[in-house]
């Protein structure tokens, strides 16, 4: 047998190194905290699972997990149709196509706590855009922070405008991928534009589309930033979301216990859901 | 099925040409006869796409018309015009399986699912492909794929015409030979008109029984492979046609013969036509032999292919091929080079300009 030569795993260690530091390190001590209790002075307790326990069983925790699936179920619904909608309306060659690139990347471009913040303004109801508009000209009476129904509505419009665009761009990439001989072949075959769309265009983005809902999935599922400039998590708690009752615990209530078993559990969610999604759509192609 | 005419035609990619060169296609009449087998046969370039996607009905020519049966087809849509295509890439529909890729232009129709399932079998059958049909399409292999681009042309039992644009390449090269003899087998069972575009000549001699030949937009010639081998209408057709292709010698007109390099070369027959200009003599590799007298040359290059041997010769900075079928000469020699008078031709700007038979 061949003598192997183990000193090809040295090119490892760095990588290693880097993974060490910003991810296995931390999470550790997450691990480390969720397991214990502590009240300041660097003294620990030995804790156990309980915190886990406690956690799984608060309606605290329930109602901000079920918040947090609305939010993005609602959003994933609008945003992927729409997203597909809008790419398939994109000229496809000349000069209109650079102009729609550009403007439909714009949003992705603003800072999480500036978009946050542009959308408190525009929606305030006495000197905002829209706010103005809807209470002042059409009469209708919105204000996101009083009314629990505006703020959920004004927290998904927001991100339905600020990430539309990001399913809109690998869509259109996945369709202008699709070479002309297949929209002459259907047009050949007599097929209908839905069949068109059913059995040639839909089949040529699955892949990106699935690289879509996942980056959608995770990053509102993960989301902090916007809505906490936006609404702080009210009016009342109606829009506290996973991440923003997760700081109000760890930093807010400096539970860091508690706080560290949710993130945990947060992280298994995350992870779980956004595997099973992965596993199922591209189940079909290692056949 | 019908016969197609195409009369007048022309077509440009710009909106406004002005010159002969802004035309892909310059003037086009042509009869294709029902339940012919044509190749279109040209290279890169010449509009042989251009042509097809006419007729199929993807490009509306600039001028002319196209008719079906003495029908004016020419602004129908392709699927109004019943005809079918497969195209240089297989395309098929990944998602679906194989037997309802073939069905699919069927039900698209609202053909009957009886009449599909049979026409579908039928079609499976002669493709060989019925042991697939439940499978996901897919996962085939480029040739099977292409097999069903194929079916999914020849389902359709009433098309007028099926059009083949380059459609083998992408298959390896022993399954082309494959798929290029099952072509002409199911030309003869469904006796459907069809067209053949390639730039590849043995797939167009061995499909067609008339093969198109193009370049720059115009027709130059169109044959049966023997007439376009054996007397070639244009240098061109002779250059592109044959492996090398024929030799074209700058020759001088004088008292109605022609002499190239000062030698006096006989013609297969008197020469035609009053304005001759850029006289050439061609002839094919096939038809030279090295004999103890004629034409000295000298021996530049010598390949062994096989059955036999290509050698180039030089005469005067004029470069000849040879097919010599025993053992040829060596490099450097000086050899004599006989023409077979029948096979010798004369091009006047490109263009056959002697009459068959009878020597002068």
């Amino acid at each position: 047998m061949k003598k192997q030569n183990n000193r090809a795993w040295f090119f490892v260690l760095p990588v290693l190194v880097l993974v060490a530091f910003n991810a296995l390190i931390p999470m550790m001590t997450v691990v480390n905290y969720s397991v214990q209790e502590t009240f300041g002075n660097n003294l620990f307790f030995w804790q156990g699972l309980d915190w886990f326990e406690k956690l799984l069983r608060s309606d605290r925790f329930h109602a901000s997990l079920g918040r947090q699936f609305l939010f993005t179920g609602s959003i994933l619904a609008i945003e992927v149709p729409l997203g597909i909608i809008i790419a398939l309306s994109m000229p496809s060659k000349g000069f209109w196509v650079p102009v729609c690139l550009v403007t439909m990347a714009l949003p992705m471009l603003i800072p999480w706590n500036v978009v946050g913040a542009m959308w408190n303004i525009f929606t305030l109801p006495d000197i905002g855009l829209l706010g103005y508009f809807l209470n002042h000209t059409l009469g209708i009476h919105y204000d996101m922070t009083q009314n629990p129904l505006a703020a959920w509505a004004t927290i998904i419009v927001m991100d339905v405008w600020h990430w539309t665009s990001l399913v809109v761009l690998l869509s259109y990439a996945g369709l202008v991928s699709i070479p002309d001989a297949y929209y002459q072949a259907a047009k050949i075959d007599g097929a209908s534009n839905w069949a068109v769309f059913r059995f040639i265009q839909l089949p040529k983005m699955k892949n990106v589309l699935t690289i879509a809902i996942l980056l959608r999935f995770m990053d509102s599922f993960n989301i902090y930033t916007e809505p906490f400039v936006l609404t702080g998590g009210g009016p009342g708690n109606s829009t506290t979301l996973l991440s923003i009752d997760l700081v109000k615990i760890a930093l807010g209530q400096f539970d860091l216990g508690p706080a560290a078993a949710m993130s945990l559990i947060y992280f298994v969610i995350t992870l779980l859901v956004s595997w099973l999604f992965y596993t199922l759509m591209t189940k079909d192609d290692q056949k | 099925m019908a016969k197609i005419t195409l009369s007048n035609l022309r077509h440009s990619y710009y909106p406004n040409p002005k010159t002969a060169d802004d035309f892909a296609l310059k003037q086009i009449d042509l009869d294709w006869q029902d339940g012919g087998a044509y190749a279109l046969l040209g290279p890169s370039g010449c509009g042989k796409s251009t042509l097809l996607n006419i007729i199929s009905g993807l490009l509306i020519p600039s001028e002319g018309k196209v008719l079906f049966d003495n029908k004016d087809v020419t602004n129908l849509p392709p699927d109004q015009r019943n005809i079918a295509q497969v195209f240089q890439f297989p395309v098929i529909y990944d998602t679906m399986t194989v037997y309802d890729n073939l069905a699919f232009p069927l039900r698209n129709r609202g053909v009957n699912e009886a009449k599909i399932g049979e026409r579908v079998l039928e079609i499976a059958g002669m493709l060989e492909v019925t042991d697939m049909l439940q499978t996901r399409a897919s996962g085939l292999s480029p040739d099977n794929k292409q097999k069903i681009s194929m079916g999914r042309a020849l389902v359709r039992d009433d098309v007028n015409v099926v059009m083949f644009d380059e459609p083998l390449t992408v298959i390896d090269p022993h399954l082309k030979w494959k798929l290029r003899s099952k072509l002409k087998e199911l030309h003869q069972r469904v006796r459907a008109t069809m067209i053949y575009v390639t730039h590849d000549q043995t797939e167009a001699l061995t499909f067609a029984d008339q093969v198109v030949v193009m370049q720059m937009g115009e027709i130059v010639q169109i044959g049966t492979p023997v007439e376009l081998f054996e007397r070639p209408n244009h240098t061109f057709v002779g250059h592109f046609i044959g492996s090398p292709g024929m030799n074209v010698l700058p020759c001088e007109i004088r008292e109605g013969r022609a002499f190239f390099n000062g030698v006096d070369v006989p013609l297969e027959g008197e020469i035609r036509g009053k304005d001759l200009a850029n006289t050439e003599i061609g002839i094919r590799p096939e038809f030279i032999s090295l004999g103890p007298k004629g034409i000295e040359a000298k021996v530049r290059k010598v390949s062994d292919i096989g059955r036999h041997s290509i050698v180039e010769v030089d005469v005067a900075g004029s470069k000849i091929a040879v097919v010599v079928e025993d053992e040829p000469p060596n490099l450097g020699d000086t050899v004599f080079l006989i023409f077979q008078q029948d096979q010798t031709r004369l091009y006047s700007e490109g263009w056959l300009a002697t009459r068959n038979g009878g020597a002068s």
